[in-house]
């Protein structure tokens, strides 16, 4: 790492105590690294997430790359194709036709024809005016029995409007249209994996006698269909918020937005709302809320002597989370993120009283090649999320992404006991981050 | 069907084959790209990544920077880190929606050396072409700025080694057989490009009495060398029994005479279709359908799927487009060797023997890859 004078790492521009942070982007933008924390999901994994469907990408080769070996790492090549973009194509209006032409050549090729077909175009397509429209009408002509979903690979607009993961998360729920409404059934929208049974959100809607569905629990194309009958949209992630105002608009269905939260006050209040639109009272999170103490107070026991050290990628709220396990006693002493969402203000607010030396660290800055990955001697660590392992260098990590699929204060004791097993139990950090998109199958 | 594929995997592009080239360098390379070409490269085509820090970033290039034609901030950018990283230079390239945008490079580059002092130059990718033509023009742009004075020819036999990547030889071990078996010829190694090698030793790449080509993303640099020092380059991979001693022959030959040999184009022409049909970079797969017309007795046809100049192909050798002009291919080869994921393509009565090529396949079946050089072929042909 570059050095002082003093001969301690210079991080100046990449970390900075949040006492003296700024909100809600604490760094200034600039050239961009790669950490090698692979678990997160990319469009790719998302959209397999649609049974019974095909993927193909019509992109230049370098982004191509990317999302076929995704595919490939993943196993699912035979649900993956692709068209590349050459310079001409991009100057002698051949574009739509080249689409047109290979995804029906793509189709009349695989063995068996899948029931929808996402079809991503990217950033080039978009900035050379592609009429993805006509595309769309031309292939539906052809191919009748298909749904065919426009999606995009488009990461050059991602401050232009809707992220690609907030786009993937919205397209991927496309093809339910208005139909009659089966009372008493919600959908949960937006996720990559399930949310844990034993969540205070999951047991409510179980407990009022509702039927709950996922397309991560969707086995056949008939079943993801069967979501539009659902007249509840609930989302907790802020990826998936888009996704469930674009179903309540053209379902007519109600989208409660029920933000995944580690502060014990607006758990409850989450939950009261769902009560209320379960129609149901509104539970009695004491004993919930005890056991999540408890649980907390546990595993700072068992991981005390552990400096704790938090990313993005674990949490859409690492600094919420910072605030919670610092409330309770944890030496939480970094939170690893580029931007924080609006939803972190108030915990943002509250640690700079409560812990003003937090530091908080970039992860795409320049000097991030450099940084960290040291053995923690002297003051060991324990990460939340996989890029604090990786800029860490410990191996005591909570292997989780976009919250684990834990939720409410079941969700926040699940997350205790996962500290103490990552407190008792060393992990081999570099194999188990560079696999791509955990809890997906993997060839590596 | 041209620019299509049902299931089979695709190359890695140039920006790959840049940052790939200049990894172990000691510079900094900026792919003016939004976000994709980082992660793909860094995940897929970079076996180093983890383990050696290298400056490779990107420029996070957004809509309305490429819109609005904000080439300040890249420029700014980039001079702002180089100056608190200190690079030895500084290599910018770009993605597809510069190339819409028709970003300047060299302009930009010549901006960025005027503020900063640094050597920097501009490179013209596209994210439309294969890592072979990325890394050659980076090869060929450090070479040809930092190898530029005369210097005396070693007073031993010695060789560079142009066009070595995991891209094309992973980490496993290759490009340090190539080394020994170089050395064991009798030539001592002035210089890898670019693995294992410092931008000094490059430096010194003029005082090699001949260079050995592996890839064909060497090519172009081999010409450079050739053009500004006289060097005579021969183009091959040591791989097999018999073959190695072909090659040191070669390079031998070349040294005393200063002139340039295919050995690995220099093949028996089979005017049939059923013979055994390699798939691959030119060069490496040449090299290895002579090796396997000398160790095994059969002769072989390439299938390259890649850029390639024509000296490097035999004249039985085929272009394979395309996953169509692939599975045409295959289907009349008497076996294929090439990366498994072109299987899915190979009728089921073709043998199919898994070859992987990480520019193709990536890391998925990186562990095993077999190292071929100077040593039997693992297959019974």
């Amino acid at each position: 790492m570059l050095k002082r004078l003093n001969g301690e790492d210079d991080m100046t521009g990449a970390e900075v105590a949040i006492r003296d942070a700024e909100f809600p982007v604490p760094f200034a933008s600039g050239l961009e690294y790669n950490a090698p924390a692979r678990g997160p999901w990319n469009i790719v994994h998302t959209g397999m997430l649609m049974p019974e469907s095909h993927q193909v990408f019509a992109c230049a080769q370098g982004c191509l790359r990317g999302v076929i070996l995704t595919a490939a790492e993943m196993v699912a090549m035979d649900r993956m194709s692709w068209i590349s973009v050459d310079r001409n194509d991009l100057f002698d209006g051949s574009l739509e036709r080249n689409i047109v032409e290979g995804t029906a050549d793509i189709l009349r090729k695989l063995p068996r024809k899948p029931r929808a077909v996402l079809l991503f175009l990217s950033c080039v397509h978009l900035f050379a005016g592609c009429d993805f429209d006509a595309i769309l009408a031309e292939l539906r002509a052809m191919f009748p029995d298909v749904v065919f979903v426009d999606c995009y690979m488009n990461p050059t607009m991602r401050k232009s409007g809707l992220t690609p993961d907030q786009l993937m998360r919205r397209q991927l729920y496309a093809p339910l249209a208005p139909c009659p409404s089966e009372p008493k059934t919600a959908n949960l929208i937006g996720n990559d994996r399930p949310t844990d049974e034993s969540s205070e959100l999951v047991r409510l809607v179980r407990e009022a006698g509702w039927k709950l569905r996922d397309v991560t629990a969707c086995g056949t194309f008939d079943e993801y269909l069967a979501m539009a009958k659902s007249v509840l949209e609930i989302t907790y992630l802020p990826t998936a918020a888009a996704a469930g105002d674009a179903l309540e608009r053209r379902l007519g269905r109600k989208h409660l937005y029920l933000p995944l939260s580690y502060d014990f006050d607006e758990i409850a209040r989450n939950l009261a709302k769902l009560a209320g639109a379960l129609g149901i009272e509104s539970p009695d999170g004491t004993g919930a809320k005890q056991h999540a103490v408890r649980a907390l107070e546990h595993a700072r026991e068992v991981a005390g002597e552990f400096s704790i050290e938090i990313d993005y990628t674990a949490t859409p709220r690492p600094v919420g989370l910072a605030l919670l396990l610092a409330e309770h006693g944890f030496r939480v002493t970094r939170v690893y993120t580029d931007a924080m969402i609006e939803e972190e203000r108030p915990a943002f607010e509250r640690l700079r009283t409560l812990a003003p030396d937090l530091l908080l660290t970039a992860t795409v800055h320049a000097k991030m090649r450099f940084a960290g990955k040291g053995v923690h001697e002297h003051d060991p660590v324990l990460a939340i999320g996989q890029k604090a392992a990786y800029f860490s260098g410990t191996r005591h990590f909570v292997n989780i992404v976009a919250g684990g699929g834990m939720y409410g204060f079941d969700g926040v004791a699940r997350l205790a006991a996962l500290i103490e097993d990552a407190a008792t139990h060393e992990k081999d950090t570099e194999t188990v981050i560079q696999h791509k998109g955990l809890g997906c199958r993997s060839c590596l | 069907m041209k620019q299509t594929a049902r299931i089979i995997s695709i190359h890695a592009a140039d920006t790959s084959g840049v940052c790939s080239m200049l990894y172990e360098l000691g510079g900094m390379v900026v792919v003016h790209d939004a976000s994709g070409c980082n992660s793909t490269y860094s995940t897929h085509d970079e076996p180093r990544w983890y383990r050696r820090d290298s400056m490779i970033y990107i420029s996070a290039l957004t809509e309305a920077d490429a819109i609005l034609g904000n080439d300040e901030k890249l420029i700014s950018d980039i001079v702002s880190a180089a100056n608190d990283l200190a690079p030895r230079f500084i290599a910018v390239c770009g993605a597809p929606v510069p190339l819409l945008a028709g970003t300047d490079f060299d302009a930009i580059a010549t901006e960025i050396e005027a503020r900063s002092g640094i050597p920097t130059f501009g490179l013209h990718t596209s994210g439309m072409n294969s890592y072979l033509v990325g890394a050659s023009e980076a090869l060929e742009a450090v070479v040809g700025r930092f190898c530029a004075n005369p210097v005396p020819r070693t007073a031993e036999p010695s060789a560079n080694i142009l066009g070595a990547t995991p891209l094309d030889f992973s980490i496993l071990g290759a490009v340090d057989s190539i080394r020994e078996w170089l050395e064991a010829a009798g030539f001592r190694v002035v210089s890898c490009m670019a693995m294992d090698s410092t931008l000094d030793d490059i430096g010194r790449a003029g005082s090699a009495h001949v260079n050995l080509v592996v890839s064909s993303c060497g090519l172009a640099t081999a010409e450079l060398l050739r053009a500004r020092f006289g060097t005579p380059w021969v183009a091959g991979v040591p791989v097999g029994e018999k073959f190695p001693a072909v090659l040191a022959e070669s390079l031998r030959e070349a040294a005393k005479t200063g002139e340039r040999a295919l050995p690995c184009a220099d093949r028996a022409f089979s005017g049939s279709d059923t013979v055994p049909a390699i798939a691959g970079e030119a060069i490496f797969s040449g090299s290895l359908a002579k090796a396997v017309e000398l160790d095994a007795g059969r002769p072989c046809r390439v299938l390259c799927p890649l850029e390639a100049d024509d000296r490097l192909l035999a004249p039985c050798d085929l272009r394979i487009a395309d996953e169509d002009a692939a599975a045409y291919a295959f289907a009349r080869a008497a076996c294929v060797i090439a990366d498994p994921m072109y299987a899915p393509v190979c009728p089921a009565d073709t043998p199919f023997l898994r070859l992987p090529h990480e520019a193709f396949s990536g890391r998925c079946y990186r562990k095993e890859t077999p190292n071929l050089i100077n040593r039997p072929l693992p297959w019974r042909l």
